[in-house]
C-alpha cells in the first residue's frame, strides 16, 4: 500500500465462548481512504470492527491506531484517541431526543455549529425531529443519526458497520454522500458493506474475511473489474453488479 | 446398593465420604452417643435442615434461581401439620393430612409465583419472592385467631410420639444402652427417617434426566431454550418440588418442636440461614446441604460459646471484645459466607471433591 | 443542489392511544387517590391519609432510586441497598442527638437545620460506605446475577452486625426536634409537620434528580448507559467511572432516605433497612427496573397504597401492595415505565 496506514491489525485473534471467530486477521487501512471490508454472513466483519473498539478483547495479535498500541486499551479511551464508531445495530439511545444522542456523542464540548449546519445540510431529517425522541425515528433515520453522531466532530478514523442495510434506495444514496463528504474532509473509514454497488461507488481498497481471516486485499478496481474473482471471493449473492 | 440408594452420585472423594459419614453415623445414633436433651435437639435440627438446604440447593445450585420463599414454604409445611393436629384429631392420619396440605399450598403458591416472575426475568424472581415471604409472614403473626400471631401455636402430637409414652418396658426394661425408650425417642427416628429418605429422593431426581436438563438449562439458558427444552416450565417445576420438599421438612420441624410460630419458621433470619448453609457448603451438589447444615447448626450452638470465652480473653482491648462477643457469631459466618462465594464457589464440598 | 431526491421524512401521527400511553402511570396515581377517596368517604381522613402517603412515597422514593439506576446502569442487583438504609438512620439520628440545642431550641429553621445537617452527615458517611462497598463486594462479581444477589447479601449480613457492633443491639427510641413534633390543621384534616417537611424535601429530590438527568452531561451519559452500556463506552466515555458515581450517590440517597425514615418513626434499629427493602423492591418492580421516573410514581402508588389499605383493614397492608404488584405485571409485565434494553 503506498499510504501509511492509520490502523493496523497484525494477526488479531478473537474467540466468543468456546468459537474462534477471528483466526489471525492482517488489516491494514490507508490514511484518507475508504476501506471496504467485504464477505459472506458470518465471516468475522463485524467481530472485527468490535475487536478494535475492544468490545471484544483479541487474545492473539496486535492493533496499531496512529501509530499507538490500542490493543489493551479501554474502549472509552479508543475512541477518544480518534475513532468514530457505527455499530450495526446503530447504537441509537431511543430514550433520549435526536439532539441529546448528538451533545452525548461531542465529547469534546458543545456542539459545533458549523458543523451541525453541515450535518443537517446533508441529513435534513436529522433538524426536522431535532427535539423528538429517537426512539420514533424510522430506520432510515435511525441510521443517519448513527452516522451523524460519528461525524459531529472531526475523527480520524470511521468504523462503519453496514450502513445501508435494509435502507430504500434513496437513502442508500444520501448515505453514500455523507461518507463522501466525510472522505474528502481527510478522514480515514474503514466500512463494512453487502451492497457492492455502494462499495464499488465508495472504496479506494477492499479486504475480503471469509472464516476470520482476510482472503484478499488490494484496490477496489481491481476486485470490481474481475467479476471472476468477486465470484470466488464472495460467491453469488454479493456479484450482482 | 448403595450405589443404587445413592442413585450412582457418590461422594466421589476419600475425605468427603469419611465426613459425611461421619456426620451421617453421628445423626442416626445421635440419641444413643450423646444422650441429652441439648444434643439430640441439635442432631434433629441438623436432620431437618439438611432437608431444607438440600431443596433450596435444587433450586439455587441446579437451576441458577435464588428464591427469597423457601422459608414461606418451610413454613407452610410447619402450620400445615399444626393446623392438622389442632383441628382434626391428635392422629397420625391429621398430622399427614395436615402435612400435605401444607406441601400443596406451598406447591400451588410456587407456581403462581414462578410463572409470574420467571416469565419475564430470573432476577425478578429473587426480588417478588422476598416481598411475597415478607407479606406471608406478616400476615401470618397479623392474623392472630387463626395462626395465634406472634406467639404462635403448640399442640400435642399423637400419643405414640410424646415423652409420655414408654414401649419396651417388659423385655428391656424400658431402656437400651441406657437410653430411655420413650416416644420422644420415636420421634426423633421419624424425623430422621424421614429426612433421609427425602435427601435421597432428591438425590434420585437431580441424576434423573430432569436433574441434567435443570443442569443444561444453569449453564446455558439460550442454548437449553433453543435445543427446544421449556426452559420455564422446567424452572417452575424445579421451583415447585423444591417448595413441597420444603414444606415438608416444615412439617418435621414442627413435629419436632410441637409447636409452630412465625419467629421460628417464616422469618427473614433462617432464610439467611439456609443461604449461608447453601453456599458453605457448595452449591450444586446435595452433598454441600448435609456438610453446610451440619457446620452451620453446630456453629450456632457451639461457635457462641467459643467467641464468648474469646470476648472475655480480650476485654482490656478496647472494640474488639464487641466483634467477638458471642452476639456476633453471624459477622463472621457472614464474612466466611463472601468470601466463599468469591473464592470456593463450590463451597466445602466442591472444595473436597476437586483435591 | 443535489441528484437524488431528497427521501421526504414520512411523519406517522400517533394514535391517540399511543400519545396516552406516556402518562397512564401518572394517570395511575391519580386513580389510586380518587379510588381512595370513594373507599374511605371521609374528606379529611382521607387528606390527612392521602398525605402521608405522599410523604411515606417520598421516602421510598428517596430510598429506591439509587437501585434503580445501579441496576440500569450496570444490571448490579444490590440486595445490601438495606443496609444503607439503615447506616443513614443511625448515622442521622446520631447526629440530631448531637445536636440538642438545634433541636431543642423552640425555632423553626433551626430545627430543621438540625435535620438537614443530619441529613448531610448521614449521607456523607453512606457515600464513603457505599464506595467501600463497590470495591470490596459488588466489583467482583460484575455479570452474574446470581453471585450478585449472594455477595451483596453477604454484605448486607456483615454491615447490619458491624451497625450492632458500634451502635449496640438495642432499638434506639428519640423525640425529632421540637417544632416538627405534633401536626398542623390543614383544610379540618391534621397534617404531621414533619410529613409536610419530607413531602417537600422529596419532591426537591425529584426535581433536582429529573435536572441532572435530563439537562447535564452527566445525566445525558447515565440515560445513555442504562439503554447501551457499550455504545456510550464506544463514544469515548468512561462508563466505569460514572457507575462508581452513581453507586455512590445510589448509597448516599439511601442514607438520606434512612435517615428521614428513621425521625419518622422515631426508632430505629439495624434490621430497618433490609425491613423497608420489601417495599423498595415492589417500588422499583412496579416502576420498571432502571427507571427513574416509574421508581418515583411506583413509590407514590406504594405509600398511598400503604397508607389507605392501613386504614381501611391494617393486616392487609403489605398484601395489598404484592396485589398491586401483581396487578401492574399482569399489565405491563417489566414494570409501568419499562426501559428499553439495546440488547
Amino acid at each position: 500500500m503506498s499510504s501509511e496506514p492509520i490502523l493496523e491489525l497484525v494477526g488479531v485473534s478473537t474467540d466468543i465462548g468456546q468459537y474462534h471467530i477471528l483466526r489471525g486477521v492482517d488489516l491494514n487501512v490507508p490514511a484518507n481512504t475508504v476501506t471496504m471490508l467485504l464477505g459472506r454472513n458470518g465471516a468475522g466483519k463485524t467481530t472485527t470492527l468490535r475487536s478494535i473498539m475492544g468490545h471484544w478483547r483479541c487474545h492473539e495479535g496486535r492493533i496499531f491506531f496512529d501509530g499507538v498500541d490500542i490493543t489493551k486499551m479501554p474502549t472509552a479511551e479508543i475512541a477518544r484517541a480518534g475513532i468514530g464508531y457505527v455499530p450495526e445495530h446503530m447504537g441509537i439511545f431511543s430514550d433520549l431526543t435526536v439532539e441529546e444522542n448528538m451533545r452525548l456523542a461531542a465529547i469534546q464540548g458543545p456542539i459545533d455549529s458549523a458543523r451541525l449546519d453541515w450535518i443537517f445540510g446533508v441529513f435534513p431529517a436529522l433538524k426536522t425531529f431535532w427535539r423528538s425522541a429517537a426512539g420514533t425515528l424510522s430506520g432510515g433515520q435511525k441510521q443517519m443519526l448513527s452516522i451523524a453522531r460519528a461525524m459531529i466532530e472531526e475523527r480520524k478514523l470511521y468504523l462503519i458497520d453496514e450502513p445501508t442495510k435494509g435502507l430504500a434506495p434513496a437513502i442508500v444514496t444520501t448515505m453514500a454522500r455523507a461518507l463522501n463528504d466525510l472522505k474528502r474532509q481527510g478522514a480515514a473509514i474503514l466500512l463494512v458493506e453487502q451492497n457492492f454497488a455502494v462499495a464499488q461507488a465508495l472504496g479506494d481498497y477492499s479486504d475480503v474475511m471469509d472464516d476470520g481471516r482476510i482472503v484478499w486485499s488490494g484496490a477496489m478496481s481491481r476486485l470490481s473489474e474481475n467479476a471472476e474473482l468477486q465470484q470466488k471471493l464472495m460467491g453469488l449473492s454479493l456479484a450482482g453488479s | 446398593m448403595i450405589r443404587a440408594l445413592l442413585s450412582d452420585d457418590l461422594p466421589r472423594s476419600r475425605v468427603l465420604t469419611l465426613v459425611l459419614l461421619g456426620i451421617v453415623l453421628c445423626l442416626a445414633l445421635a440419641p444413643f452417643l450423646f444422650p441429652g436433651v441439648r444434643t439430640v435437639d441439635t442432631a434433629a435440627r441438623i436432620c431437618i435442615f439438611i432437608v431444607l438446604v438440600a431443596s433450596y440447593d435444587l433450586l439455587i445450585g441446579f437451576t441458577g434461581i435464588v428464591s427469597f420463599a423457601h422459608t414461606m414454604f418451610f413454613g407452610f409445611g410447619a402450620y400445615g401439620v399444626a393446623f392438622g393436629l389442632i383441628h382434626l384429631d391428635r392422629s397420625f392420619w391429621a398430622m399427614g393430612l395436615g402435612a400435605a396440605g401444607g406441601a400443596l399450598t406451598a406447591a400451588c403458591v410456587a407456581i403462581v409465583i414462578g410463572l409470574f416472575s420467571l416469565r419475564v426475568r430470573a432476577i425478578f424472581f429473587a426480588m417478588i419472592t422476598l416481598a411475597v415471604a415478607s407479606a406471608v409472614a406478616v400476615l401470618f403473626s397479623q392474623l392472630s385467631s387463626i395462626t395465634g400471631g406472634e406467639d404462635g401455636l403448640t399442640f400435642k402430637l399423637p400419643r405414640v410420639l410424646g415423652p409420655a409414652f414408654k414401649f419396651g418396658t417388659e423385655t428391656l426394661d424400658g431402656r437400651l444402652f441406657g437410653v430411655r425408650l420413650n416416644g420422644k425417642l420415636l420421634a426423633y427416628y421419624l424425623v430422621f427417617f424421614s429426612a433421609v429418605l427425602l435427601f435421597l429422593g432428591l438425590l434420585r431426581l437431580v441424576n434423573s434426566p430432569f436433574g441434567r436438563v435443570l443442569k443444561a438449562i444453569r449453564e446455558n439458558e439460550f442454548r437449553a431454550e433453543a435445543i427446544g427444552y421449556p426452559v420455564i416450565q422446567y424452572r417452575v417445576a424445579a421451583s415447585c418440588i423444591s417448595a413441597i420438599t420444603a414444606a415438608c421438612a416444615g412439617a418435621l420441624y414442627a413435629i419436632w418442636l410441637r409447636y409452630v410460630g412465625p419467629e421460628t419458621t417464616l422469618s427473614m433470619e433462617i432464610m439467611i440461614n439456609v443461604l449461608l448453609m447453601v453456599v458453605i457448603g457448595g452449591m450444586g451438589t446435595l452433598y454441600g446441604a448435609i456438610v453446610g447444615a451440619a457446620v452451620f447448626v453446630l456453629a450456632q450452638n457451639y461457635l457462641r460459646n467459643l467467641m464468648g470465652a474469646a470476648a472475655t480473653l480480650m476485654q482490656d482491648i478496647p472494640i474488639l471484645p464487641q466483634f467477638l462477643s458471642a452476639d456476633r457469631w453471624l459477622l463472621w459466618l457472614g464474612v466466611l459466607f463472601v468470601l466463599s462465594v468469591y473464592f470456593f464457589p463450590s463451597g466445602v464440598v466442591g472444595r473436597l471433591r476437586r483435591s | 443542489m443535489t441528484a437524488a431526491p431528497e427521501p421526504t421524512p414520512t411523519i406517522v401521527r400517533p394514535t391517540s392511544s399511543e400519545q396516552i400511553a406516556p402518562y397512564t402511570p401518572l394517570a395511575l396515581v391519580v386513580l389510586l387517590i380518587c379510588v381512595g377517596y370513594l373507599a374511605i368517604g371521609i374528606p379529611s381522613s382521607w387528606l390527612t391519609l392521602t398525605l402521608s402517603g405522599l410523604a411515606m412515597g417520598m421516602m421510598y422514593f428517596i430510598m429506591a432510586t439509587g437501585l434503580t439506576l445501579v441496576f440500569g446502569l450496570m444490571d448490579v442487583i444490590n440486595f445490601g441497598h438495606g443496609a444503607f438504609i439503615s447506616l443513614g438512620a443511625f448515622v442521622g439520628v446520631t447526629v440530631l442527638l448531637e445536636l440538642g440545642v438545634f433541636s431543642e431550641s423552640p425555632t423553626l429553621w433551626l430545627n430543621i437545620a438540625a435535620v438537614l445537617l443530619s441529613i448531610a452527615a448521614a449521607m456523607a458517611v453512606c457515600s464513603i460506605a457505599g464506595w467501600g462497598f463497590e470495591r470490596l463486594v459488588v466489583r467482583p462479581v460484575y455479570g452474574s446475577h446470581l453471585n450478585q444477589i449472594l455477595v451483596t447479601m453477604g454484605g448486607l449480613i456483615i454491615a447490619e452486625q458491624l451497625i450492632i457492633v458500634f451502635w449496640g443491639p438495642e432499638e434506639i427510641y428519640f423525640t425529632r426536634p421540637e417544632m416538627l413534633k405534633g401536626s398542623a390543621d390543614l383544610f379540618g384534616a391534621t397534617i404531621e409537620k414533619f410529613r409536610l417537611l419530607v413531602v417537600s424535601l422529596g419532591l426537591g429530590m425529584f426535581a433536582m434528580m429529573r435536572w441532572i438527568l435530563r439537562q447535564t452531561k452527566i445525566g445525558l451519559i447515565v440515560r445513555a448507559g442504562v439503554e447501551d452500556r457499550e455504545m456510550v463506552m464506544a463514544l469515548g466515555y468512561r462508563l466505569r467511572l460514572v457507575f462508581i458515581g452513581v453507586f455512590i450517590a445510589g448509597s448516599a440517597l439511601a442514607g438520606f432516605g434512612g435517615a428521614i425514615w428513621g425521625m419518622y418513626q422515631e426508632v430505629i434499629t439495624a434490621h430497618m433497612g433490609n425491613q423497608a427493602m420489601v417495599l423498595v423492591f415492589i417500588v422499583v418492580i412496579i416502576g420498571g427496573l432502571g427507571s427513574v421516573e416509574g421508581c418515583f410514581l411506583g413509590a407514590l402508588m406504594v405509600g398511598l397504597m400503604q397508607n389507605y389499605v392501613g386504614f381501611l383493614a391494617p393486616k392487609f397492608a403489605l398484601l395489598s401492595n404484592i396485589g398491586l404488584m401483581v396487578a401492574i405485571l399482569i399489565w405491563r409485565p417489566m414494570g409501568m415505565i419499562p426501559v428499553v434494553k439495546a440488547k
